[in-house]
């Protein structure tokens, strides 16, 4: 047994990308552990909003009529902008990881920077949306002052309402500080078509949060 | 360094993507976006029955959310490992919906007379046979 | 026996010491907070569930000791041990911090992260970094759950239940806050040990050539991804529900109480398997090792522990009998959870076997295994009582419940953790323990705990409620026995610390392969070096091969 610390191959990053970490074989094989990885986080927070659908779920089918009735507070167009904003948001994003992965390296920049906009405007619309509910008093819980005719379980379906796009527009700013940190990146030079992972892994992030937005959308704006 | 399973000269060296990805994913976005107006002008449908719009908008979504997963996030051409990952999310989801559902839509409806007299039956005055 | 692996550079088996290690290579308190290495990290994880385990094993002796006599009172004093409000503190912290501090994570992230990247002959685990969070945001966690004990404490019991845990006082949201945490420390741990498995395997090594530990730590991690994020949820509700009044689990706003219970269930009855998969894991080693025989039904104990995982997600209603969910519900849980003793019954048997004609030596961890195979076949049969709808009405919320989860619990998985603590013990600190105390340590430790535990099996069938601060004179010599045996129970496990800390004192003298091991942990030096193995190990052989080198290898 040596007292000396051994090189053996895969310690050591002499011949080998920088930006392939020392415990791992290949490129490939980080690349892969990486995402993953991130699957499995998404999993998590299908999840984690899960609970918030099946309560939903469950208390829709014991407050049908309230639940109706409460939705017609929701502006519908409002709803509707955000999805096509999200959904354009994705596709960006989409087309920023394409890009990065054939070492475009403006494409990506200019892609990232148009789907943090659109990421931007979703939150601004929804800051209407909110603003508005708030000046009615369509608050979660005990905070509910609506003043207008209304049944008595809509304070339920406000609450909600504030808890599901509330956990999913913490999403969409965590989205953005992860998507100007790509912008910075990407601008810097750091992606090419050898290791762009950040680019891919923020991706498949993005479109969960769009994706948990296709569901948000009919079950709060659309239920008859 | 023999190594572990893999072991590509490029990192994506087995990453099959569509042939034409620009072409491929605005497609997808155009479809997400005629699906949109689909469900939203169904809701301004009656269909009869509360539950068929839900249904409907449901099934709309879910179509929605497959073409994002499948295409934009590259289900389609990445390994199956990763999509059996995010089936399993949904899966799991569904049983945990499912449970709580059996018991909600199986429990004695408040509004069914057979409740409303059972008060009566368990009242001191009445007749102390086993009741369930 | 025969090394299972070609580790270029490495053929004596005793090497001079002290060596380079994964200990020594680098010092200062700075070095470990920064640390990403697995093994490092496992020992910090193996600290901090010390602490917690002493912290929930004092306040478990002073529960017994106030349950002593019915007026709970000792030596003549005037005044109870513990007041009804602080033993209702008392108890609920115990298992909150059992649970939460010490059990989820301590067979995973102290024993798993050491071993699993050793076993699978990998450097490192997937993501070394996320290991490191992951332990900051478990210090966090207890902090805040230690916390809560000061600022006003808790009494809902472990479980939370709503409406009481909404309207009583005290620290309620704090330790909801805490469990969240802590919830993200395990998801990351589970996440790690995943994608690690799926990719970080040596060469050679297929799914069915990885040791049966890693099998069943991988099961643990699917729950653990699977099911924490409904915990977060639940008490992000449980939470929301106390500042704002959501209502969702509050009939008077139309919720329903007993939809927190299907939240937290859908959590805490997987968490169990959590809990006792890791537990069955470190068992499928000690078995073969301690036998010299090759593990009977490799496959079977494999598919089993994917087997657990995934039934663990169906049955969880059986908690909910008597909550007023439907019959209906009752009824389809009832009949799943008979089907989870299939599987366990399949790991039992298949234990047995691997003993059945095999060389077994008593080493330490052997005693352990066997106490294992008892305690847990105690728990597990007594488990069938509580799933069958019937006899489980009349049990619920009796020490009946208390007695059948500590033996599958602690006498599952405590006393398995502490058989894999001594086995793993010359790898983590290249010393060996002294045998003869971890014998009457074991020996202390299996005397007391069946005097605790199955003393309250007759006291619950009686009908003496858990949890109650008050009972009846009738029940008071059981309830003594019961407390007797907890200071027995406790002297062994005390016997069990000193004599592995003894063991600190001393130079490095435990070989490399002090049990005849097959696995790839015992083909590198003791303790590792940093990198873990020079080069990259090779796997030639099975798992659980004891034949000589050269003899044919197959099935």
């Amino acid at each position: 047994m040596s007292m000396t610390v051994v090189d053996t191959p895969g310690h050591g990053h002499h011949g080998h990308d920088p930006n392939q970490q020392h415990h791992f074989a290949s490129m490939a094989q980080q690349f892969d552990s990486a995402k993953i990885g991130m699957w499995l986080f998404l999993a998590t927070e299908i999840l984690l909003f899960g609970g918030l659908f099946v309560g939903y779920g469950i208390m829709q089918g014991q407050h049908a009529e309230a639940f109706k009735s409460a939705h017609h507070h929701l502006d519908k167009r409002l709803g509707f902008l955000n999805t096509v904003v999200l959904l354009v948001s994705s596709w960006t994003m989409v087309m920023a990881v394409y890009s990065a992965s054939v070492n475009k390296r403006k494409a990506t920049v200019i892609l990232l920077i148009i789907t943090l906009l659109c990421a931007g405007t979703f939150m601004v619309v929804k800051y209407f949306e909110y603003s508005h509910k708030i000046h009615d008093g369509l608050l979660p819980g005990k905070y509910f002052s609506y003043k207008g005719p209304h049944l008595e379980r809509e304070r339920m379906f406000f609450s909600f309402y504030f808890m599901m796009t509330g956990l999913h527009g913490i999403h969409v700013l965590l989205g953005m500080v992860a998507i100007s940190w790509l912008i910075f990146r990407a601008n810097r030079g750091d992606f090419s078509s050898s290791w762009y992972t950040p680019v891919d892994l923020v991706g498949l992030y993005w479109h969960l949060v769009d994706l948990i937005w296709i569901y948000l959308f009919p079950l709060l704006y659309l239920i008859q | 360094m023999s190594a572990h399973e893999h072991d590509h000269a490029s990192s994506h060296g087995d990453h099959h993507g569509p042939k034409n990805p620009p072409r491929v994913f605005t497609a997808v976005l155009i479809a997400l976006l005629i699906l949109t107006f689909i469900t939203v002008g169904a809701s301004y449908v009656n269909f009869g029955s509360d539950s068929v719009n839900v249904v409907i908008a449901l099934t709309i979504a879910t179509i929605k959310a497959s073409l994002v997963a499948l295409f934009f996030m590259h289900l389609k051409y990445d390994k199956p490992v990763n999509a059996l990952i995010a089936v399993s999310g949904f899966l799991f989801l569904g049983l945990f919906l499912l449970f709580p559902l059996i018991d909600f839509e199986s429990r004695m409806d408040a509004d069914d007379p057979a409740y409303q007299s059972k008060p009566a039956a368990i009242a001191p005055t009445a007749p102390a046979a086993p009741q369930h | 026996m025969g090394h299972v692996v070609s580790a270029p550079g490495k053929t004596a088996a005793e090497s001079p010491r002290p060596q380079k290690n994964y200990l020594n290579e680098q010092s200062g308190l700075w070095s470990w907070l920064t640390t990403v290495d697995h093994k490092r990290i496992g020992i910090m994880y193996l600290i901090g569930i010390a602490i917690a385990f002493l912290l929930g094993g004092l306040m478990a002796l002073l529960v017994r000791l106030t349950l002593l006599t019915p007026d709970h009172k000792i030596f003549g004093s005037s005044t109870p041990i513990l007041s009804a409000e602080a033993y209702n503190q008392v108890f609920t912290l115990h298992g909150a911090i059992m649970v939460f501090l010490f059990i989820i994570p301590s067979v995973p992230a102290a024993l798993g992260n050491f071993v699993l990247p050793l076993m699978l002959g990998a450097k490192d685990v997937a993501f070394p970094r996320l290991n490191l969070v992951s332990w900051y945001i478990y210090v966090i966690g207890a902090i805040m759950a230690v916390a809560s004990i000061l600022l006003g404490g808790i009494d809902t019991g472990w479980t939370f239940y709503t409406p009481y845990s909404t309207t009583t006082g005290g620290a309620v949201t704090l330790m909801t806050m805490a469990a969240f945490v802590l919830g993200f420390s395990s998801i990351f741990t589970g996440i790690n040990f995943i994608a690690t498995v799926h990719k970080l395997r040596a060469p050679g090594m297929g799914w069915f050539q990885m040791p049966l530990f890693v099998w069943g730590i991988y099961s643990t991690a699917i729950i653990q991804v699977l099911a924490t994020p409904v915990l977060g949820i639940t008490l992000v509700l449980l939470a929301l529900e106390r500042v704002f009044n959501v209502g969702i689990f509050d009939a008077r706003l139309g919720g329903d109480p007993v939809l927190f219970q299907h939240f937290f269930w859908f959590y805490s009855h997987p968490a169990v398997y959590i809990m006792i998969l890791p537990g069955m894991a470190i068992i499928s080693e000690l078995m073969p090792t301690f036998s010299r025989k090759t593990i009977f039904g490799y496959r079977a104990i494999a598919f089993s522990s994917i087997a657990i995982a995934l039934i663990s997600f169906i049955v969880w209603g059986h908690h909910m009998f008597v909550s007023g969910q439907s019959q209906m519900a009752s009824v389809i849980f009832s009949f799943l959870t008979f089907l989870v003793a299939i599987p366990s019954g399949i790991k039992v048997l298949n234990w047995v076997a691997t003993m059945y004609k095999g060389n077994v030596s008593l080493e330490a961890p052997m005693l352990y295994a066997i106490s294992f195979l008892l305690l847990f076949s105690i728990g597990g049969l007594t488990g069938l009582f509580l799933g069958a709808l019937s006899t489980d009405v009349h049990l619920t919320d009796t020490y009946f419940i208390v007695a059948h989860f500590h033996y599958v619990m602690m006498g599952g998985t405590v006393i398995a953790f502490i058989g894999g603590l001594h086995y793993w013990w010359p790898k983590m600190t290249g010393r060996m323990y002294n045998e003869f105390w971890a014998k009457v340590a074991c020996a202390l430790t299996f005397i007391g705990f069946n005097m605790t535990f199955l003393t309250q099996f007759f006291l619950g069938s009686q009908g003496m409620p858990r949890r109650y601060y008050n009972y009846l004179d009738q029940f008071q010599p059981l309830h003594a026995f019961s407390t007797f045996g907890s200071w027995v129970l406790g002297l062994g496990l005390f016997i069990t610390a000193g004599c592995l800390l003894a063991s600190l004192r001393k130079p490095y003298d435990a070989p490399d392969n002090p049990w005849g091991g097959t696995t790839l942990e015992w083909a590198t030096q003791s303790p590792p070096i940093t990198h873990n193995f020079e080069g990259q190990p090779v796997l030639e052989r099975e798992p659980y091969d004891y034949r000589p080198v050269g003899a044919k290898v197959g099935h």
